[in-house]
């Protein structure tokens, strides 16, 4: 008679073999059930299915509760926690010094939307290639709860304050300025957030995520539009977001009248199901009138708004070598004696 | 053009008063302009056919924060001595600005003379200077030049006149000009026809009254005439920078400019791709942000900017020192903020930048004097920025990077680029890992690795200032101290790596000078002065980085007064010293300023000098 044979369950890889715990970061100290912790699980799961080194990543971060995530996944890629709204400046450089690495941005709606506007629609004019999210929350946490450039007007504070300025629409903004994938999520929506970022992964030119980020402990209150109570009752998803990996089956046909196929960089596909009547992510003004209207009507759209696989992103325009620049060999980065000769002769 | 088509130079008898002896190759020429002119080819010819006849030379721009329409005046100076610091006195006098040609010609000393524009009304002649008027616009007609060109065909009209008064070799000028429109031969043609017309007018109808000659000598063999931006910018090539961003701003905006046509031409591969990344940003602030991110990841990055740039990257400026990331910022230093005097040179930015940023930060200088040392510092500013893991400030000035001067060729680097303290996915393995800000070597200058390193050991997260040996978020006040106290420990490593300073004179004199930068050139000429006219001998140290060595207390220990010679009002560079240097030595240190926008001249240094030394007899 034989026994059954011990076996320990056997762990569960991803296609390049590594664990979910090689994906994990730093314990967080952000507050018990702040949106940005879902945040960052939804990140490190997404590269962990996507089966991205995590060597090849770097994280990319500003000032403030957003701009701390980062330590919060993918401890084993590469972190640079810069200053405050100049996260884009920063990263657009480590990209041009190696543009083989993936980069995804951290930042706020402070961060970006306040003091980091200047720097922020420059990196989507060009293009950056990496994902840059706003964690969206309305408000400045660290500093203990003042309204941000992207909080509704009319949203009360815990104090009674009344916001009586507009919100900037980081997604209207940014399709404007020219990235090539801007979508809206909320961190309690588990299922859209992860397939967006998995399609983010896959896409190659600025992929702008606004995610609705509740803070718990300074604007998660009644009367606040960034509550979760307020975006689960506001929540309008425009699309419904497949998202089929290039290395997985595509099994599924679908409906032409009603979805939208987009083949993304990497070979990828997302696939948009229309939800709301006015949609089409392929076109800027369509998206920007879309988001124009929500606003009117008090709703908040979220899902996938515009995508264009066609743009070049900047590190292409700017043809440099196929190798990073930052290794390069001394030889093709220093010229010969006879260049230096030359250029004495033209000063004589 | 053959030279033969030339009238003979005629040297015709004069009994003009102002004329007493020949002054061969000692004296100054101004050209006196509108912006927008286009004299600024003309101007270069003129110099230039100075320096092929062997004579020194220097070229000073003096010009307005103006596209079109304000007055500039172009200087050059032509001494056998060699002496290429701005001269006070005009000798020479080409006007041809209606706006200032009144006050110009104020200005000028006894003896000195005057090519005018006859159209322009000089009706109150001085008898103490002598007088050539030229018709340059019937002359102008003559070449036959299309209206359009017209206004640029008139300097070349005073280049033949000029040079026919100044006996500057007319041979010189067509090879000048020849070399300069190399690719437009009818533009050489019509600019050879211009010279041609102005100096065969000025053959025939002008007599010589004025004693100033240029006679060849052989002093410039050799020797090359740049700027220190294109000096600088040759040096970033050779330092093998491949990420620059930049946001364009007087007076540095050449040095990129220039830098892009260099790597255009000399950095692009077969393929037709870049070995390169040049961003114009869309601020200072992301320029600088742009460096810091290039750096990080390993390439070799920098930007160029000016004071009012410099503000701004005051912040990315100590999150580099913090950090430890790498990172070359050229500051080409003018007169202070906005509009005003954006055009115009100063030293005025060495205080802010040494200790630039909040918190405690002390930043390294590298202080460039030469037109050679913008190249040389270039390249080591390279070197020591991934050697010490920390942003490298370079200061020149605007009379140092826009100005042409004289220059021994660069050499070649013979140095081997090296990246510094970089730890690959081998290293790491054999390592088992490695603590990013921990003092393994003892210099303070800890290990990195760059992004992308395939090793699990490799990533590090990149923070300010809270943070322990591991990189790991921490705001412990031991942590803190340890990691200030080996920022001070790498400091002083940098002092060994940082170019010494230079002594001129025995080392036993009584009084010294010190100075930086591109104060040099009026020091030497003033030591000579003061040798000359008060007999007394001076040492002089020319620093060329901050922090200070050790070279810098020895010197001011051993002499009994030290003046300290700057472009700024305050004495920045003597602030400084005051810091660093014992009080017991601080006594001895006697401001001499200038900050009136012009190139610093050796004149106001012996004057004051003087003044401060007949106070101590």
């Amino acid at each position: 008679m034989s026994t059954t044979p011990v076996t320990s369950a056997p762990v569960k890889t991803n296609r390049i073999g590594l664990q979910i715990l090689d994906y994990r970061g730093g314990k967080t100290t952000l507050c018990a059930g702040c949106g940005h912790n879902a945040i960052a699980e939804r990140i490190l799961e997404a590269f962990y299915e996507m089966g991205v080194q995590p060597e090849r990543v770097m994280k990319m971060s500003g000032i403030g509760c957003s701009s701390k995530s980062p330590a919060y996944f993918m401890s084993r890629s590469f972190s640079f926690n810069s200053v405050h709204g100049r996260m884009p400046s920063v990263a657009t450089g480590a990209l041009l010094a190696n543009k083989t690495m993936r980069s995804i941005g951290i930042s706020g709606d402070g961060d970006t939307a306040s003091i980091g506007m200047g720097q922020f629609v420059h990196l989507l004019r060009r293009n950056v290639p990496m994902i840059y999210i706003i964690e969206d929350n309305g408000v400045y946490g660290l500093t203990k709860g003042q309204f941000s450039a992207t909080a509704d007007i009319g949203s009360k504070l815990k104090t009674g304050v009344v916001n009586d300025m507009p919100p900037i629409d980081v997604c209207a903004l940014a399709i404007q300025m020219g990235a090539t994938f801007v979508g809206r999520s909320f961190s309690g929506d588990k299922k859209q957030l992860s397939a967006m970022l998995k399609a983010a992964i896959a896409h190659r030119g600025t992929v702008l995520l606004d995610v609705i980020s509740p803070c718990v402990t300074f604007n998660d209150h009644e009367g606040s539009t960034k509550s979760y109570k307020y975006m689960q009752e506001h929540d309008e998803l425009v699309s419904e977001i497949g998202f089929i990996a290039p290395f997985e089956d595509i099994t599924v046909e679908y409906d032409h009248d009603t979805t939208v196929d987009v083949q993304l960089h990497d070979g990828s596909h997302l696939r948009l199901r229309k939800l709301h009547e006015d949609y089409d992510p392929t076109s800027k003004s369509g998206a920007v009138h879309m988001l124009m209207e929500a606003h009117e009507k008090g709703e908040i759209l979220t899902g996938v708004f515009y995508v264009s696989a066609k743009e070049e992103d900047f590190t292409s325009t700017l043809n440099m070598v196929d190798e990073p620049l930052a290794t390069l060999a001394a030889d093709r980065v220093r010229p010969g004696r006879e260049v230096l000769e030359q250029l004495m002769q033209e000063h004589r | 053009m053959v030279i033969s088509d030339f009238a003979v130079q005629s040297q015709p008898a004069t009994s003009s008063p102002v004329r007493s002896k020949r002054v061969a190759n000692d004296f100054s020429i101004q050209i006196a302009t509108v912006n927008g002119s286009g004299s600024q080819s003309a101007n270069s010819i003129l110099l230039r056919s100075i320096f092929s006849m062997g004579v020194p030379v220097s070229g000073k721009n003096l010009f307005p924060s103006n596209i079109a329409g304000l007055p500039t005046w172009f200087t050059i100076r032509v001494s056998e001595q060699g002496w290429v610091a701005r001269k006070n006195d005009i000798d020479v006098l080409i006007a041809m600005n209606s706006e200032t040609v009144h006050e110009d010609v104020h200005n000028l000393k006894a003896g000195a003379a005057v090519i005018f524009d006859e159209a322009l009304s000089l009706e109150e002649r001085r008898t103490d200077i002598a007088y050539y008027g030229v018709p340059f616009d019937s002359l102008v007609a003559a070449t036959g030049a299309e209206a359009k060109l017209r206004k640029l065909i008139k300097n070349m009209v005073y280049v033949g006149v000029a040079a026919q008064l100044l006996s500057i070799d007319i041979q010189s000028v067509e090879n000048v000009v020849r070399k300069q429109f190399a690719k437009k031969v009818k533009a050489a043609e019509l600019n050879l026809k211009a010279v041609q017309l102005g100096y065969e007018y000025a053959a025939s109808t002008l007599t010589k009254a004025d004693p100033y000659v240029v006679e060849a000598m052989d002093a410039t063999q050799g020797k090359i005439i740049v700027d220190g931006n294109a000096a600088a910018a040759m040096g970033a090539m050779f330092a093998g920078v491949s990420v620059v961003s930049w946001y364009p701003i007087t007076p540095s905006t050449s040095m990129v400019e220039q830098l892009i046509k260099y790597m255009k031409q000399y950095r692009v591969e077969k393929d037709g791709k870049a070995s390169f990344a040049i961003v114009q940003a869309e601020d200072e602030l992301a320029a600088i942000g742009m460096v810091l991110g290039a750096g990080w990841a390993g390439a070799r990055s920098m930007t160029a900017t000016s004071g009012p740039g410099i503000s701004l990257m005051a912040e990315f400026a100590g999150l580099g020192y913090f950090a430890e990331i790498p990172g070359v910022i050229f500051d080409v230093q003018r007169t202070g903020p906005s509009t005003g005097l954006p055009t115009r040179t100063s030293q005025g930015d060495i205080a802010f930048i040494a200790g630039i940023s909040h918190g405690d930060t002390k930043q390294i200088l590298l202080l460039p004097g030469t037109v050679k040392e913008c190249f040389e510092f270039a390249i080591q500013a390279f070197d020591l920025a991934e050697g010490l893991q920390t942003p490298i400030f370079v200061l020149s000035d605007l009379d140092l990077g826009m100005n042409n001067w004289m220059s021994e060729p660069f050499e070649y680097p013979e140095k081997p680029i090296s990246r510094g303290k970089v730890l690959d996915a081998q290293q790491l393995e054999e390592l088992g890992g490695f603590a990013r800000y921990k003092d393994v070597d003892g210099d303070g200058i800890p290990y990195r690795t760059l992004p992308g390193t395939a090793h699990p050991a490799a990533a590090y997260f990149t923070r300010g200032s809270g943070k322990n040996e591991s990189a790991k978020y921490t705001e412990r006040p031991e942590d803190y101290e340890n990691n200030m106290l080996r920022l001070v420990r790498k400091l002083e490593t940098a002092k060994a790596m940082v170019p010494k300073p230079v002594l001129e004179g025995t080392g036993k004199e009584k009084i010294g000078i010190i100075a930086f930068g591109s104060s040099h050139w009026a020091v030497i000429e003033s030591r000579d002065q003061i040798a000359r006219e008060s007999q007394i001998e001076t040492d002089y140290l020319r620093v060329r980085a901050y922090p200070f060595t050790q070279d810098v207390d020895d010197f001011v220990a051993s002499h009994e007064r030290v003046y300290v010679v700057e472009q700024n009002r305050d004495g920045q560079l003597l602030s400084l010293l005051k810091v660093d240097l014992d009080p017991t030595q601080v006594v001895k240190l006697h401001s001499i300023t200038h900050f009136n926008g012009l190139p610093l001249d050796a004149r106001t240094v012996t004057n004051a000098f003087a003044a401060h030394e007949g106070a101590h007899k």
